[in-house]
């Protein structure tokens, strides 16, 4: 069964948040102002919850707000929301960083991810905690098990779908079917359209 | 990777989950492809609800820290060319009143700002006022017209911020994600008249996030800097510096 529903945030945020970045672009610093009100909190929390390390984490989400005041005349309504678009940088930005951060080779990094396995249960779970809005934990426990952690791990994580297949020992192929399905899943059960 | 193979890698693109080469090979696909952009669209939305979901509130320093920040940041040429870009130039364009108003209000509200005098207090009464006086002077030197923004990075990752206004001859330093000083150690700033460093206040060991006017004159200051003393703090540094910055002339 599809159930919508919907949470403030991205949705409710469109059209308000699309204008100010155009006055953003032209480097009005008032609109900018209204725009790290509106999206300082989930950059920095969603940074916060790749990288995990909170001095990092302010240091990344700068960058982000300050990238968002750069290129905000790059922006394109006609491929999401403004509110997609930042969240997007901020995501690319932190897992950049959390993989620049690992190992150096790939021997290291392997090791190191094969050393996380027992974890990866509890981390699952406490991102889950952390999750504030009902709607989307509600959501992510209507996914399979393996759909709900291969989104997780790929997104709150950061880890490429190669690692995530490592972790959970599935064939690479089933984690990118995955990561889809289960991400179609979840626009279905809080109804995003675009 | 054939077509039919490239369809499925929607949901690993907006996750930033695929290899740089496969992200390249779909980023070339994708604007052939209609059904393809549509899911990519979608699916980014519901990826950018997981982030939402996790949203927290900022320390208000940090706000402080990005306005002074994007003032001194130079942006991409708008769609509409504009007549001068003298505005983008590298440093020294003042914040604007009002987003300086809201976001000095933020922190204040905070209660991180400016209650680092050093010297003990009479009473509660006094502190107050002493504390909306160097409010007052810390938003008049983020407001200056000539209030000139340079950023480093210290030590684990922490990133400062020292706005200067030659004019009003006084600085101001914003600080975010700094580590708790060992205990009975405060950081102590301090600018720099050549070789010779001089006290420019201590920090609350209490606050990771925050903003602080700082002591004394700038007069003819070349840079500041920032050392772990013990507390109370010291008349010359007893330790490495944590980061030194040039300030702008
Ligand atoms: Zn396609």
């Amino acid at each position: 069964m599809k159930e919508a529903v919907h949470i403030g945030g991205p949705a409710s945020a469109g059209p308000d948040l699309q204008e100010l970045l155009g006055l953003v672009a032209r480097g009005d610093q008032d609109a900018f102002s209204q725009v790290y009100d509106t999206v300082g909190g989930a950059v920095l929390g969603l940074v916060r919850t790749v990288l995990r390390d909170p001095a990092q984490s302010e240091e990344v989400a700068q960058e982000v707000l300050l990238e968002v005041w750069k290129s905000a005349a790059r922006y394109r309504p006609s491929r999401g929301s403004a509110m997609t678009w930042i969240l997007t940088l901020a995501h690319r930005r932190a897992v950049d960083r959390v993989r620049s951060a690992q190992a150096a080779t790939h021997r290291e990094r392997r090791a190191a991810l094969l050393e996380r396995t027992p974890a990866y249960d509890e981390v699952t779970e406490q991102v889950e905690a952390r999750l504030e809005r009902e709607q989307v934990r509600r959501c992510l426990r209507g996914l399979t098990e393996l759909q709900r952690q291969s989104v997780t791990l790929a997104y709150y994580r950061g880890l490429a779908y190669r690692e995530v297949a490592e972790l959970l020992s599935v064939p690479l192929g089933t984690v990118k079917t995955r990561l889809r399905d289960g991400l179609i899943r979840l626009r279905d059960c809080l109804g995003v359209s675009v | 990777m054939n077509t039919g193979d490239l369809h499925l890698l929607t949901g690993a693109y907006v996750l930033h989950a695929l290899s740089p080469e496969e992200h390249a090979e779909f980023e070339r696909h994708l604007p052939g492809c209609p059904s393809c952009s549509q899911e990519v669209r979608e699916l980014a939305a519901t990826a950018g609800r997981l982030a939402s979901a996790v949203a927290v509130t900022p320390p208000a320093a940090l706000k402080l820290q990005v306005m002074a920040r994007i003032s001194a940041e130079r942006q991409e040429p708008p769609q509409i060319p504009r007549q001068s870009r003298r505005g983008g130039s590298r440093a020294g364009r003042a914040l604007s009143r009002f987003a300086l108003a809201a976001s000095v209000a933020a922190a204040a509200a905070f209660g991180g700002v400016a209650l680092w005098q050093h010297q003990e207090a009479r009473d509660a009464r006094d502190v107050a006022e002493r504390a909306q006086t160097r409010a007052e002077e810390l938003a008049g030197v983020l407001a200056a017209p000539d209030a000139t923004v340079t950023s480093g990075r210290l030590t684990d990752g922490a990133t400062g911020t020292v706005v200067v206004s030659r004019g009003r001859d006084e600085a101001a330093f914003l600080v975010s994600g700094l580590p708790e000083p060992p205990a009975g150690k405060v950081y102590q700033l301090w600018f720099a008249d050549g070789d010779v460093m001089r006290p420019a206040g201590l920090m609350d060991p209490s606050d990771s996030t925050s903003a602080m006017l700082m002591d004394g004159p700038v007069d003819g200051a070349s840079g500041m800097g920032i050392t772990v003393e013990p507390a109370g703090g010291s008349a010359q540094p007893t330790s490495e510096p944590l980061a030194l910055m040039k300030l702008p002339v």
